[in-house]
Formats: structure tokens, C-alpha cells, sequence
């Protein structure tokens, strides 16, 4: 019976080394430990034994065991890791090939501008406020101050729907509209589409955007709109750029402003982009003037204010270089996906 | 408004460099548009004097020059020229020089053209004769006669010199920026008070006292202003008149500025006009029937020749300048061909007059003629100019030996403009600009822009010149003191107070839209708010249809651009055609942006403006399904549920069978309770074949059209917990027989009712139709996911209720068990 033990023993010992495939160690388990297994016999046939020969058999039958079983796990463990890095091996991918698209979409270069703009008039406690395209002659001209005879009501500059509608020239009709509807403390501003004369070219479009601001209150100064202003320019273009504020004129505020950034693509030295002055006109501004503050019902000797536009095509051309403002409105998806 | 330096430096003193001229003056408020160098870029041409004239001997067309050039020896130059002759002074080009235009008939370059000796058809040339255009002028600048040949200089100049130099040339030409409110500066004299504010110089005006006048202009000419249009007439007479040309000075100068040299009168007046910015007409007394000058409305269909040839037909409301029997002149607009100055003119009539500003503007907008004259008028002139704008031209006629001056003028101004006097609180001032100045220095700064300041303490009584019509109130004077005081000086502080930013819901709604839009791979698209009419019979849009309810714009550029936009689908597919035409093969894209509705019932009243949505896509991945599935994460993301797609067949933008609107249940407040209300969202589907034909998109597209006032009214961005399940949950998978035009929801619908609340899900896996299915039917294969949040359920429950469900799927839709 020893024989047959170192003989199982053995035999298994040599079929589990020889063994290439899981299932070959398996046919070696079920042949030696399954029911009706070579070991499993000698153990039922134990029986038989004297007690004492059944003793040191037993032990014997056992050891010839647990070394099978420790065998078997070996073989397992190494045919398992044999088999894995034949899988890994086969699997192999060639990480340089290209990743599957989950495309984001992009938004309008007109609408990043805005949000840019929105983002830092928000910051300086700005609310958002919107008016309607098409508004009203008065909204738009007499109350703010541009008189029956003010050229941009010419026929040739604006759009008009009937004697008293038109589409809207400016955003600063919002103004008009926030003073008639809101009491001062009042700071706020208006994004929104314009539309003039202007047949399309590359720096002209019959629709464009302007973002006007507001602010009316106690002790309001022209020194408070360069402080707004500036900031504004500086978060929007960068914080060394500085700023020039040049006397102009527009009907609705008096003493009215141009501000000018220092160019932010030279630096101020001169170049394509400012047309080698350094500087880049950016928005007009102004103290309110009073007779727009009247319309408004508001004491003009209580309370002043300062309003500005800007216009949001000129601000989007210049910080992304773009050399034609036809392309904003083309909605060509290879333009778009440029500003993800 | 062009002004010279050189000119300017007769009204005041500029010690600085041009750079620095420009800008002071900028930051004092007239912003610069260009600043030109003139006479720098001439190098090597000098002035010449002919001295013999030969022909070519192998060109008809050619002569050979010899010039005196200050050399030792005659210099031999070959030209093409026709009107050289034997004694002229002409620029020479020598060898080796620069020329700033380009040589005749060629394309202009960048740094001037350089001239070398060479041979012309075999004869030495060792330089060249130039043109006005060769040394870089203008066109419009140069005299009629000069156009075609060498400049001929009249009069003697240093042979030999440099022609810059010996001309004048050299000065620096800049163009300022005037805005509509100081038309006072579209002068020199204007220009030079801004300038002497601006330096603290003094402004120095022209001289207009003639030095010898004879005789009365009352005895030559008969003024009568019968229309209040007319605000003033001023007209001198000036007799024995010799018309020629003027001196160079004069021509020079109006070249500088912009304009061509005629004859000396024109001429005159023309830089007096420039001078003061006041318009002067001169008119042939001969021609003034009676002589006799009437200024009267036309009337309504009355005929007359302008000065450029062209016959003008004259209505009741234009100011017109007469004679006893006709017109001479539109007034302030254009003189008539009938009184034109001519050679043979001997004495003529100044006419300096104000006339209304939009009688000018409508006058010369009916007859489609703006003129340099006009367009001042327009702008607003002050009557106060006219009679020193009449002496100083006389004064410049006496001067250039142009006639001789008859004294006195015929002066009809019933309503002298007095000088305005606005109240000026330093305090008001201070306190807008929040700065602190003492009075004193306002008074400085305004008088340097000859205001005068009365008054004590803190009242500032400001008298400001006729010429400054826009100083009208307070803050115009505040704006004075600040432009001189220094924009740049004033501090930089931030408003007191606080104020919380914020947005109207309707935007936060539209903002988080478009992020879930670009989350979903869909661009952003922005067009016009203004869409050709046709645009939505293009998209097959009925008749009478409510999206033909157009606000019609009555002056657009084009009928492309002539009504506002009543829904955004038609520009989304003309998008999506150029895009496509472009080969991108795919391209998913929404647009958010407002329509209008004209106002049926009052068409006084501003139009109905709502903000809509589109959505468009096209691409091999594409289809119906991923275009619902975008609308419905979109419904999803802003809280928007209890939808349903209702099949719609009749909707002309889309395929008939592949097409639903989208409406969405919602709960309102009735008088006796609650109640569910359908909402309309929109609609979707696949675009009509003839649709996207027009569009040239040559494969299906996908399209919707969303009202957005709608999707926000329902919109609900709360987030509200609810816990994670507890319990197991089973699933039962169903292969149901349906006839083929039974639809998903009605199958939902029916299980919904009957799954009771274990009913936790549906899910449709499977559509097959096919060989295991008899014709005219299809499988559709659903899971159900019953759970309790209380307990884990038993088999016999679930069964029991999905027992039901099968139940009532037989008996309410015919709809059974398929066999496997």
C-alpha cells in the first residue's frame, strides 16, 4: 500500500508538471482526490487495515494528500498566471490610437463674451436686466436726449417698424427703462442685440450686441465711473492693462467719456492690433445727463449716476483675433468648436 | 475737420511737437482720426526751369527737356508730357531721388517709387518731370488744369531748390474727430480756440478790415429775406474783379486741407469758409436780375439748374435765394448754374447768411445733394459769424489783388443771437467730477475758452461765445472744467453702497439650457433676428398660420433681412445647409433667441417678444430618437417631467410620419382644485424631404422648435432628496404582440395604471418584427421593476399585481403575451 502511495504520489507529481491547461491539473484532481479517486480509494479501503497498520497508513495516505492538494494549488496558481499573461499578451491595444469622441458643444463666441462681461459686472454687485429688440422711438431716442434731428434717427441708420417702433439702435433704451420702473439705490446692466443700417462687411453687421451699465444713487462721481471701469477692464483684459479716459460726446450723458485699454496684445508699444497706437478704444461712458434722469422722475439734484456701452462683437474680435465679424453670424461649426 | 499745423500757427502759438499737439489735444477732447507728415517724403526733387524744348528723334510722342537745375550744366530729361513749354518751372525728379506717389497710370507703393537716369527709346533721360499725383496728391486736390501733364509752377522759384522747401509743403496734417455737438470746430478759428484753452496760448483772430473800400453795397444790390428761414443775410460787393488763379499760399493751403483750387474768388471763399466754418456763396451781380437777391420759399414744382448741371425739381418748403424774376440758389445747398462766377466776372455779390439748420437738412435730403455747405448748416451755425466771415473775405480779395472791395454790407439780421448765460455752482461741479478745485481755477479754465465768469462764491455765472451753441446748462459746464482739468486727473474710486448681483429666472433658466445643450454635444449657434418673409415658405409653413404674423420693418437692407423672425427653424436648417454644403458630415447645433409677433390688435403697441429654442442635427449617428433623447435630458435637467410626444402629421416642416409635438402635463390651481393642464413645449421631428432639399442638406436632419417661455413657466430647478431603495427589487421581462401601429405610450400608460405603487419602472428593450411574427405585428419586449420601499416583496405579490398588468394589457389594448 506505501507502494501505491509514493506511486499516486508520483505519477500525480509528474502529470501536474507535465500538465498545460487547467483542465489537465483537474483531470489529475478528479483522477487522485475525486470520489472515486485513486486516494480516495485507498482511504475507503482503510477500513480493512488493523487499527495499528490503519494508523501509520492513514497518516501515510494523508500526507500523500495534503501534498497533492499543495501541488495542485502550485499548478493552478501557475497555469492561472500562465494563462493571464497569455490574455494580457493577446489583448494588447496600441494606446496611441485615438480616444472615442464624447464631444462637448460650444458656446457662440458672443455668448462666452457676455458671460465674461456679465461675470465681472456681477462681481461688482450688477444686476442683469434685459429689454425688448424692438422698442419704442421715445425708449430709444427722445428720452435720451437725442433730439428730433439727431442723425441716428435718420432713416438710413435706423430700422423702423412704424413712426413710433423701431429696433432698437442701442441697448441704452434698458436705462431708460430701469429708470422708469426702479428707485434709486439702482445699479445694473443690460446685455442684449442691436441693430443699425450697416450693410455687412467685415467690420459692419445690421446686428450686433452691446452690453449698456447703469448706476444712479447718493454722491455718484465721475471718479466712481473710472473706478468701475477700470476694474472692469482690468479683470476682463488683464491686471496690467491700463486705461485712458477721453473727452467725447454721446446726447445722453454729460461730461461723456471714451475709455481706451492700453493694447493687450502689445503691451501698449504698437502694433496691428491698436494700429500702433498702444491703445484699443473700447466703451463709451458718461455721467448721466439729467434730462434722462427726469424721464425717470428721479431728483436730479439728489441723486447722480454714470452709464456706459460697450460693444460685445469688438471686445470678442479683439481678444480672439478675429479679422471678420461675418464669421460670427456664418455659424460655420468648425468657427464655433474654436472657442471650446 | 483737416487741420494744418502750419495754417492753425496764424491763430495761435504751437510750441510743441506735433506728437504732442495731438495728444493734448486728445485728452482735451478732440480725438485724433489720422496725423499725416506732407513734404517729408519728397528726397532729391528740385525745382527746374526749361530752357529748350526738341522732339524725340524716334518718338512722336516724346520731347527731350533741357533744365536748368542749378547745375553747372543743363540736365537732359526725356518726358511724355503734353503741356511742357520753354520758361515753365517744374519739379524735377533727379537721379537717384523718391517720389511719394506713383508714376502715371500705375498702382500706388508703399515708401514711394525711385527714380533712376535710364534711356527713353534710346535718348538719355537723368530723371523726370513729376505731376501732382507723382509727388502725392490727391486727385480731388489737384486744379483742373494740371490734372493731365507736369506740374507747371506759376511764377519764378530758385532753380535748383528743393521743391518741398521752396513750395512749402512741409507741414503736419491732422484730422480730427469733431462730434455733432461742436460743430464749432469744424474750423480753424475753432480749432485754434480749443488749441489755445488746451496750451494755455492766446487765440489770435484773422484780420478783416479792408484797407481801402469805395462806394456803397446798398447802391449795388437789394436784399430782402421774406422767410423766416433765413436767420440772417450779410452780402458785400466787390467790383473790377479779375478771376485767375490764386497765389500758391492760398492753393496750398486749401490742398492741405482737402480741397482742389478753382479761381481766386472761389477760392476765398472757400478758405474763409474753412477759416470761420461759416458757408459763402459769391454770385456774378450781372446775373441777379434787378440785382436784386430775395430769399423765399419755392414753389411746389418749380424747375432749376444747380451749379453741377443737373435740373432740380423745388417744393414749398425750400428756402430758395432769388433774383427779381428767378433762382440763383438753393439756400445753404447749392448756387445755380444761372450765376456761376465766369472768367469774364467784374463784380460780384458775398452772400454770408444763416439759414435754418433742418430746412438745410430736409432741403438737401429731398433733392439727394449734400454739399460741404450744407452739411455745416445742418449741423448748426452761429448768425454772429456772417458779417466777420463776409469782411474777412473782402479783406482776403483786397489782399491777393482780386478786386477791389465796395464799402459798407447789406446786414438783414432781425433777432441777434445774444450770448447765452448758464448758472455754474463750483460746489455741483466738485461734487459730480468728486474732485476738489477752487473756483478760481474753473474761472481759468473757462476763460481760456473765452467764456466769461461773473458772479461770487459758488455761483459761477458763465457767458460762453455765440460760436459754443451746445453750452446750454450746468453740466455742460461741468464737462468744461473736466475735459481741461484732465480726465486722466480725476481720482479713480469705487461707488459707495452695496448691491447684490442678480439674474431674472428666465435667464438663470435660458443660462443653464445652454450648458446642458454644450454638455450634450450641441454648438451654439447665434442668427439674425431678422429673416427674409420667405423664409417660412421655405419650411412649408400654412398659409394662414400664425408664423406669418410678421413685424414688417419698412427700410431693410434687403427683402433678405425685411421681418423679424416669427420661430428660429428656418435659419437653424439654413445653418445646417452651409454647413453641410461645407462637407462637415455631422453637426449638432441649438439656437435660444427671441421672436416677435406683430401686435394684431394695435399695431401702434410694441410686438410680442419670446424667446424660443431650436435644436438641429444631422450625421451618420443621427436620427429621430437621439434628437428626443436630447430633448428629453434637456425637460429632465430643468425639472421638467410628465411629457409626451404626440404624434403630428400635418405640420408642413416635417416628414408626416416622423414628427410629435411636445406637451407636458402640469398642475393648476382651478376654481374647484387642482387640476391638470396640457402645456405645449414644442415640436420635433425629422425635416420634410422637400424641406431640407431647399435647404440643400442631402441627407435626414433633425429638428425642434421649443417655446422657451413655456419650458420656463414649468421649469422647476429645486432638488429634492428622496431615499436610496432598501429593498430588493424584482424584475419581470415581457415579450408583448401588438399590431404595428400600436404605440409605446399607450402600452406605459395602460401598465402604469394597473402596476400599482410597486411599480417602481418600464423599460422597452426590444422592437422585433420579423420572421417569428406574423405580418402586420410586432414584439415589443418591456422589463418591469417592482419594488416596496418598506419590504423586500414576495413572488406572489409581484405576481399577483403583474398578473394584473397583463390583465389589463389583453383587455384594454388586445395586446397579449407573445409565445416563445
Amino acid at each position: 500500500m506505501q507502494e501505491r502511495l509514493k506511486q499516486i504520489l508520483e505519477e500525480s507529481k509528474k502529470r501536474l508538471q507535465e500538465a498545460s491547461s487547467v483542465q489537465e491539473a483537474e483531470d489529475v484532481r478528479v483522477k487522485v482526490l475525486g470520489k472515486k479517486g485513486q486516494l480516495t480509494e485507498i482511504l475507503r479501503s482503510m477500513g480493512q487495515l488493523a487499527p495499528e497498520e490503519r494508523k501509520e497508513m492513514g497518516q501515510a495516505a494523508n500526507q500523500v494528500r495534503a501534498d497533492v492538494e499543495k501541488m495542485l494549488e502550485e499548478t493552478f496558481a501557475q497555469l492561472k498566471s500562465k494563462a493571464r499573461e497569455a490574455k494580457f499578451k493577446a489583448e494588447k491595444i496600441d494606446v496611441t490610437e485615438p480616444g472615442i469622441v464624447h464631444k462637448l458643444g460650444t458656446k457662440h463666441p458672443v455668448t462666452i463674451t457676455i458671460e465674461e462681461i456679465s461675470r465681472v459686472f456681477k462681481s461688482m454687485g450688477f444686476t442683469l436686466t434685459e429689454g425688448p429688440e424692438v422698442e419704442t422711438v421715445f425708449n430709444n431716442f427722445d428720452a435720451l436726449n437725442a433730439g428730433p434731428n439727431h442723425p441716428a434717427r435718420d432713416w438710413t441708420d435706423t430700422f423702423y417698424v412704424n413712426d413710433d417702433i423701431l429696433l432698437r439702435t442701442q441697448t441704452s433704451p434698458v436705462q431708460v427703462r430701469t429708470l422708469m420702473s426702479q428707485k434709486p439705490p439702482i445699479r445694473v446692466f443690460a446685455p442684449g442685440r442691436c441693430f443699425r443700417c450697416d450693410t455687412p462687411d467685415a467690420t459692419h453687421s445690421p446686428m450686433f450686441h452691446q452690453v449698456e451699465g447703469l448706476v444712479v444713487d447718493e454722491g455718484i462721481t465721475m471718479a466712481d465711473l473710472k473706478g468701475v471701469l477700470d476694474s472692469f477692464a482690468k479683470q476682463m483684459f488683464g491686471s496690467d492693462v491700463r486705461t485712458k479716459f477721453r473727452p467725447h460726446h454721446f446726447p445722453f450723458t454729460e461730461p461723456s467719456a471714451e475709455m481706451d485699454v492700453s493694447c493687450f496684445k502689445c503691451g501698449g508699444k504698437g502694433c496691428r492690433v491698436c494700429k500702433g497706437s498702444g491703445w484699443i478704444e473700447i466703451l463709451g461712458c458718461g455721467m448721466v445727463h439729467p434730462n434722462v434722469l427726469k424721464v425717470g422722475g428721479i431728483d436730479t439734484e439728489k441723486y447722480t449716476g454714470f452709464a456706459f456701452g460697450m460693444g460685445v462683437e469688438r471686445i470678442a474680435m479683439l481678444k480672439y483675433g478675429i479679422d471678420d465679424i461675418r464669421l460670427l453670424y456664418e455659424n460655420d461649426m468648425r468657427f464655433i468648436e474654436q472657442f471650446k | 475737420m483737416i487741420v494744418s499745423l502750419e495754417w492753425l500757427k496764424d491763430y495761435t502759438d504751437v510750441n510743441v511737437s506735433p506728437e504732442e499737439f495731438c495728444d493734448r489735444m486728445i485728452m482735451s477732447g478732440s480725438n485724433l482720426e489720422t496725423m499725416e507728415k506732407a513734404g517729408e517724403d519728397m528726397q532729391k526733387v528740385v525745382v527746374g526751369k526749361i530752357v529748350k524744348i526738341e522732339k524725340h528723334p524716334d518718338a512722336d510722342k516724346l520731347v527731350v527737356c533741357q533744365l536748368d537745375v542749378g547745375q553747372e550744366d543743363l540736365l537732359q530729361i526725356v518726358t511724355g508730357a503734353p503741356n511742357v513749354f520753354e520758361g515753365a518751372y517744374v519739379p524735377v525728379a533727379l537721379h537717384g531721388s523718391r517720389i511719394p506717389g506713383p508714376l502715371h497710370g500705375q498702382p500706388k507703393q508703399e515708401g514711394g517709387t525711385k527714380i533712376t537716369k535710364g534711356k527713353l527709346r534710346g535718348v538719355v533721360s537723368n530723371g523726370m518731370l513729376c505731376s501732382f499725383g507723382e509727388l502725392g496728391f490727391d486727385d480731388k486736390v489737384v486744379p483742373v488744369n494740371q490734372r493731365d501733364g507736369i506740374w507747371i509752377l506759376s511764377g519764378e522759384y530758385p532753380v535748383g531748390a528743393d521743391f518741398a522747401e521752396a513750395l512749402n509743403l512741409k507741414d503736419t496734417i491732422i484730422d480730427f474727430e469733431i462730434t455733432p455737438n461742436r460743430p464749432d470746430c469744424l474750423s480753424m478759428i475753432g480749432m485754434a480756440r480749443e488749441a489755445a484753452a488746451t496750451f494755455g496760448t492766446k487765440l489770435k483772430y484773422p484780420d478783416t478790415k479792408c484797407i481801402s473800400e469805395e462806394e456803397r453795397a446798398a447802391d449795388y444790390v437789394d436784399v430782402q429775406v421774406k422767410s423766416p428761414l433765413c436767420r440772417r443775410y450779410v452780402a458785400r460787393v466787390v467790383k473790377d474783379v479779375k478771376v485767375e488763379e490764386s497765389p500758391w499760399w492760398l492753393q496750398r493751403r486749401l490742398i492741405h486741407a482737402g480741397m482742389r483750387p478753382i479761381n481766386n474768388i472761389v477760392d476765398v471763399t472757400n478758405f474763409v469758409m474753412l477759416e470761420y466754418g461759416q458757408p459763402i456763396h459769391a454770385f456774378d451781380i450781372e446775373s441777379l436780375a434787378g440785382h436784386k437777391i430775395i430769399v423765399d420759399t419755392a414753389k411746389d414744382g418749380e424747375k432749376f439748374v444747380t451749379l453741377d448741371e443737373t435740373e432740380r425739381i423745388l417744393d414749398k418748403d425750400m428756402l430758395m435765394i432769388n433774383d427779381g424774376e428767378k433762382p440763383v440758389a438753393v439756400a445753404g445747398v447749392m448756387g445755380g448754374l444761372n450765376s456761376e462766377i465766369k472768367e469774364d466776372t467784374r463784380t460780384i455779390v458775398i452772400e454770408c447768411a444763416n439759414f435754418d439748420a433742418n430746412s438745410v437738412r430736409t432741403t438737401s435730403k429731398k433733392l439727394g445733394l449734400r454739399t460741404e455747405a450744407s452739411g455745416r448748416f445742418e449741423k448748426g451755425i452761429d448768425p454772429n459769424l456772417c458779417s466777420d466771415a463776409a469782411d474777412r473775405v473782402c479783406r482776403l480779395i483786397e489782399l491777393i489783388g482780386g478786386g477791389k472791395v465796395v464799402g459798407g454790407r447789406v446786414d438783414i439780421y432781425p433777432q441777434p443771437e445774444a450770448p447765452k448765460t448758464v448758472r455754474a455752482r463750483v460746489s455741483r461741479i466738485n461734487h459730480v467730477l468728486g474732485i476738489d478745485i477752487p473756483r478760481e481755477q474753473m474761472v481759468g479754465y473757462l476763460e481760456s475758452l473765452e467764456m466769461k465768469v461773473e458772479g461770487s462764491g459758488d455761483d459761477m455765472y458763465v457767458t460762453a461765445p455765440t460760436v459754443r451753441q451746445d453750452i446750454e446748462i450746468e453740466e455742460d459746464i461741468v464737462e468744461e472744467v473736466a475735459r481741461l482739468y484732465g480726465y486722466d486727473n480725476l481720482p479713480v474710486t469705487i461707488p459707495k453702497g452695496n448691491n447684490e448681483a442678480s439674474q431674472s429666472y428666465e435667464r438663470d433658466i435660458k443660462d443653464l439650457a445652454r450648458d446642458t445643450m454644450c454638455a450634450m454635444g450641441a454648438n451654439e449657434i447665434q442668427t439674425y433676428s431678422f429673416v427674409s418673409p420667405k423664409s417660412v415658405d421655405n419650411v412649408r409653413i400654412d398659409e394662414d398660420s400664425w408664423e406669418r404674423a410678421f413685424v414688417k420693418i419698412l427700410n431693410p437692407l434687403g427683402e433678405d433681412t425685411s421681418v423679424m423672425r416669427t420661430i428660429l427653424t428656418p435659419q437653424m436648417l439654413e445653418v445646417m445647409g452651409r454647413n453641410y454644403s461645407r462637407n462637415l458630415e455631422a453637426m449638432k447645433a441649438f439656437e435660444i433667441g427671441n421672436t416677435f409677433m406683430a401686435n394684431m390688435m394695435d399695431p401702434k403697441a410694441l410686438p410680442y417678444e419670446s424667446d424660443n429654442m431650436s435644436i438641429g442635427l444631422y450625421g451618420p449617428r443621427e436620427n429621430f430618437f437621439t434628437l428626443k433623447g436630447m430633448i428629453e435630458e434637456l425637460l429632465n435637467k430643468l425639472g421638467i417631467r410628465n411629457v409626451k410626444y404626440v404624434p403630428e402629421t400635418e405640420y408642413g416642416v416635417y416628414h408626416p410620419g416622423r414628427c410629435a409635438r411636445i406637451v407636458a402635463a402640469h398642475k393648476v390651481q382651478l376654481e374647484n382644485g387642482p387640476a391638470d393642464e396640457e402645456v405645449e413645449l414644442g415640436i420635433m421631428g425629422e425635416v420634410h424631404p422637400d424641406v431640407a432639399e431647399k435647404y440643400g442638406i442631402g441627407v435626414r436632419c433633425y429638428a425642434a422648435e421649443l417655446m422657451f417661455e413655456n419650458v420656463t413657466e414649468l421649469a422647476d430647478t429645486e432638488k429634492v432628496y428622496s431615499p436610496l431603495p432598501k429593498y430588493p427589487a424584482m424584475t419581470r421581462d415581457i415579450a408583448l404582440l401588438a399590431d404595428e401601429d400600436m404605440t409605446v405610450d399607450r402600452i406605459e400608460d395602460v401598465i402604469w395604471e394597473a402596476g400599482t405603487e410597486i411599480l417602481k419602472g418600464i423599460k422597452l428593450f426590444d422592437i422585433y418584427r420579423g420572421k417569428q411574427v406574423q405580418e402586420g405585428k410586432k414584439s415589443m419586449a418591456f422589463s418591469l421593476t417592482y419594488r416596496a420601499a418598506d419590504r423586500t416583496l414576495t413572488d406572489e405579490e409581484v405576481q399577483a399585481v403583474h398578473g394584473k398588468v397583463l390583465d389589463a394589457l389583453k383587455e384594454k389594448l388586445g395586446v397579449t403575451l407573445r409565445d416563445m
